[in-house]
């Protein structure tokens, strides 16, 4: 078949060093990947053209790029896949989120810091046993959903929150971190979860679902998040406003049923947090211009009495 | 210049054991890697690591005579033992680390059946045990505080007055060309599968290693033995693991026969790895393939098995062949896949330079002999890398750094800035290909002697044209393509040695099957083929096989 690959190029040895986009048309096989293809035009085409890559079976994580916007391995993506609708050329660009330092290279090093951060080894405490830990298979397994993260970076390039914000740990480095909370063998969980509770840790993620998404080897990296924040929450960790947050959603879904959009800034923050609450004005203001303000009296919704039911039983289980 | 006691080349399994123990030894010890150590081909490992467990009712004993059996009797039988005896401590050592092993009943570590074997001994984590056993390791090369030189790229070694001192490196980065001085080398810088096209093998797996300690003067030993593995994907080459034979997948020919009945009544589709694929093969050459290839039929192993402990290849099916192996058999056929020969040493990893040890893939202690047993590979990265760490660390201690200077450099910068100036008319991609569909054509599963010399003037055709290569990108910034046109003078090498080697070897054994000369022939063969690299060419040699306890018999499965 034929394709067009339109690539990114930056070269910062160039006499004139900006970045810009350039067209390869190629003939390949209908089965070839983007990566087929990308190793085509170096071979064959255009030696200066620069990527990483190396298995061609998605288990070396060197190639997450960017195609037609969004972040995956070019070597697990088919051409005949990545051709947009109505045809016209595949865009490639380098991954997000990290310092290009040449075409489709970028620089890892940040990536690396992070995974480096979360002290990402097994830490047990007492002697070593003589043979193997004894520990159920349930566990390993689940721990492979994680340990399958070959640290490609395609949910670091395409996270919405490191794109404002360099110093969150990122899902990747999170997702790593999981999986030494959850080992059965690791001894380190209050440490562990003490520091993932400050700033840049699991509450600084949004939710926003993109590295969920691109996830190459379906780890699934805000999901991780997310059960550490509980697991964070159950070991005391109510402090951060991320943590209040979510108390106070769940208090005021218990309570009435619904929602009370008033209250829940005021308990996130504490009601004296005077340059916080002030933050919050010009929000109201717009809501109460758009007709969105909530309700200043917050009234229970019928059923509310089934919806508590809920939370005793999910609560008498814990 | 850079200084440390231990340079390790490679961050691969072998790589990072071996800094482990260097450090644990007590060694300023650093890794230079061309890829970032997580990059690395031992990811690709699917099965497996071998251990014969005690307390599971097995013997080392019974896993070195599958190991010696399964190598032909090339394999020596000295370093086989060590090999098999140390197995069970370090697979222990491993899990101690963080390896997630899969697991029985009782929560203890569970095994699989491999090829070749009697026991299922097999430890694995899911059908990705390599990558998860890389993964761990870096992880405590982190917590050790290990000094990796990511994505730098070693030109040559630095022999002095006899011994390795170092290696001359280009940080891919800047592309600035360093002097890194060490009281010993450690190589372990993995395979040379990219000499042949198609392979199993990651892009990275230029045999760097193996040409750069032949062009420093250490014999390469047992070359010829190349690994065809008898599952691996059509078209794109892809490895398929022998860990969904070791589950009970079967393979079918055009007739929906299982036709290792006929090859190996036995152990079936569990025969060692060279019998399997000179099956395949037959198959194929007499009809009873479909499209070159035979069938890998997953289906009756139900949905669970597959998606607990083959999801990685459910995946490479799905992506590479549209293949949905719940529901349809996977056409294979053998591939290149593991380079059983490498550089010569002892059972400490000790080359015949002083100062240089090798360890991994790129090594051959020999442990593998003729053929490698899947699960073996891995198991010989851990044992051998740890042994190499703690002799080349050893070894430091006892003797101060060599007095070279940043001028050891200059013959590599020399070398890069003629090739950046030569306007040739070929690029390295073309070339690279020539020289990989030879060494496939000629030298796969089935060899003769007129298919070899054939090759060999092909490897020389290539390597002639090689002069006349064009590199494209003049910059100093990860000029890859200056990489990848250096990395092809490196696999020229290594394919001239595995022709010679292959020519030298005049009978069948293990791998090297000569449809010309189809019998082992223990009173002539039962001996290593060497080739070393002098100033008038390369010079075969040759060693005895080391034999303990185990006499060479006829190998049924």
């Amino acid at each position: 078949m034929k394709a067009t690959l339109r690539v990114r190029r930056f070269d910062p040895d160039s006499d004139t060093p900006e970045a810009h986009f350039q067209e390869y048309d190629l003939d390949v096989e209908d089965s070839a990947t983007v990566l087929d293809g990308l190793i085509k035009v170096r071979e064959e085409v255009d030696g200066t053209l620069t990527l990483r890559c190396s298995c061609r079976s998605a288990i070396c994580g060197s190639c997450a790029m960017r195609i037609n916007g969004q972040a995956g391995l070019a070597c697990n993506t088919k051409i005949s896949d990545a051709v947009p609708r109505g045809g016209g050329p595949i865009t490639i660009e380098p991954a997000g989120n990290m310092q290009i330092i040449k075409d489709l290279v970028v620089d890892f090093q940040p990536f690396w810091d992070k995974v480096r951060a979360v002290e990402p080894w097994l830490q047990p405490e007492g002697p070593e046993p003589e043979t193997e830990y004894v520990a159920p298979n349930d566990a390993m397994l689940h721990e492979a959903g994680v340990m399958a993260c070959i640290m490609c970076g395609a949910c670091v390039s395409d996270c919405t929150v490191l794109a404002v914000d360099s110093n969150f740990l990122g899902p990747a480095a999170l997702a790593k971190a999981y999986r030494l909370v959850v080992d059965p063998r690791d001894d380190a969980e209050a440490s562990r979860l003490a520091r993932l509770d400050e700033y840049g840790g699991v509450w600084d993620c949004t939710r926003c679902m993109e590295c969920v998404e691109v996830c190459p080897k379906g780890v699934a990296p805000m999901d991780r998040i997310m059960a550490l924040r509980d697991k964070a929450m159950e070991r005391g960790h109510t402090g951060t406003y991320g943590a209040r947050h979510a108390d106070a959603f769940a208090d005021s879904i218990k309570h009435s049923g619904w929602l009370d959009e008033l209250k829940l800034p005021i308990k996130t923050f504490g009601l004296f947090n005077i340059p916080k609450i002030l933050g919050l004005v010009p929000v109201g203001i717009r809501a109460q211009l758009a007709g969105k303000r909530p309700p200043i009296f917050h009234k229970s919704i019928p059923g509310v009495q089934g919806i508590r039911r809920i939370f005793d039983r999910m609560e008498s289980r814990r | 210049m850079i200084n440390h006691d231990v340079l390790i080349i490679g961050a691969g399994l072998a790589g990072m054991r071996a800094a482990l123990a260097a450090g644990d030894n007590g060694a300023d010890v650093a890794v230079v890697t061309k890829v970032h150590p997580v990059r690395s081909h031992s990811n690709a490992a699917q099965g497996g690591i071998n251990a014969a467990l005690t307390d599971r009712g097995d013997d080392w004993r019974d896993h070195a005579y599958d190991t010696i059996k399964g190598s032909d009797y090339l394999g020596d039988q000295d370093a086989i033992e060590i090999m098999c005896r140390e197995a069970g401590s370090e697979v222990i050592s491993m899990e101690h680390m963080g390896v997630i092993f899969s697991r029985d009943e009782e929560g203890r570590l569970g095994t699989r059946a491999f090829g070749g074997q009697r026991q299922a001994r097999t430890f694995f984590v899911a059908d990705f045990t390599g990558q998860a056993l890389l993964h761990v390791l870096h992880e405590q090369v982190l917590k050790a505080g290990v000094r990796v030189y990511e994505e730098w790229f070693v030109l040559s070694l630095i022999v002095e007055e006899g011994q390795c001192a170092g290696a001359v490196v280009m940080e891919m980065r800047t592309g600035g060309v360093h002097v890194m001085r060490a009281k010993a080398v450690i190589m372990a810088s993995g395979g040379l599968g990219r000499v042949f096209e198609p392979s199993t093998n990651a892009l990275i797996c230029t045999g760097d290693g193996m040409a750069l300690s032949y062009r420093a003067g250490a014999p390469l030993m047992d070359q010829e033995m190349v690994q065809y593995h008898p599952t691996t994907l059509k078209g794109s080459g892809v490895l398929i693991t022998e860990g969904a034979r070791g589950e009970g997948a079967h393979l079918l020919n055009s007739k929906g026969e299982r036709f290792m009945e006929r090859y190996a009544p036995n152990m079936m589709e569990l025969a060692s790895r060279d019998v399997v694929s000179r099956s395949e093969q037959t198959e194929i050459d007499e009809g009873r393939g479909i499209d070159g290839c035979v069938l890998l039929d997953c289906r009756h192993l139900g949905e669970q098995v597959i998606r607990e402990k083959l999801s990685q290849i459910q995946d490479i099916a799905r992506d590479f062949a549209g293949v949905d192996i719940t529901r349809e058999p996977i056409p294979i056929r053998p591939g290149m896949h593991y380079q059983m020969g490498g550089i010569k040493t002892d059972v400490n990893g000790s080359t015949a330079v002083p100062g240089l040890y090798a360890a991994g893939e790129c090594a051959c202690v020999s442990v593998h002999g003729g053929n490698r047993l899947g699960a073996n590979s891995l198991l010989d990265t851990l044992v051998f890398g740890r042994r190499s760490g703690q002799h080349a660390s050893d070894l430091a201690k006892s003797k101060p750094h060599a007095p070279i200077t940043d001028a050891a450099a200059e013959d590599d910068l020399e070398r890069i800035r003629a090739l950046l100036e030569n306007d040739g008319e070929y690029m390295f991609g073309r070339l690279r290909l020539d020289l990989g569909r030879a060494m496939d054509r000629r030298l796969s599963v089935f060899r003769n002697q007129q298919g070899m010399e054939q090759a060999l003037t092909e490897v020389r055709d290539v390597r002639e044209r090689y002069r006349n290569v064009r590199v494209a990108d003049k910059g100093k910034t990860f000029n890859t393509n200056l990489m990848f046109t250096l990395e092809l003078g490196f696999m020229i090498d290594c394919a001239e040695t595995i022709v010679l080697s292959a020519l030298e070897r005049r009978e069948s054994r293990g791998a090297h099957t000569r449809t010309d000369m189809p019998d082992r022939d223990d009173d002539n063969w039962l001996k290593h083929v060497l080739v070393k690299s002098t100033p008038d060419g390369p010079r075969i040699e040759h060693l005895p096989v080391v034999i303990t306890e185990w006499e060479p018999q006829a190998r049924v499965y």
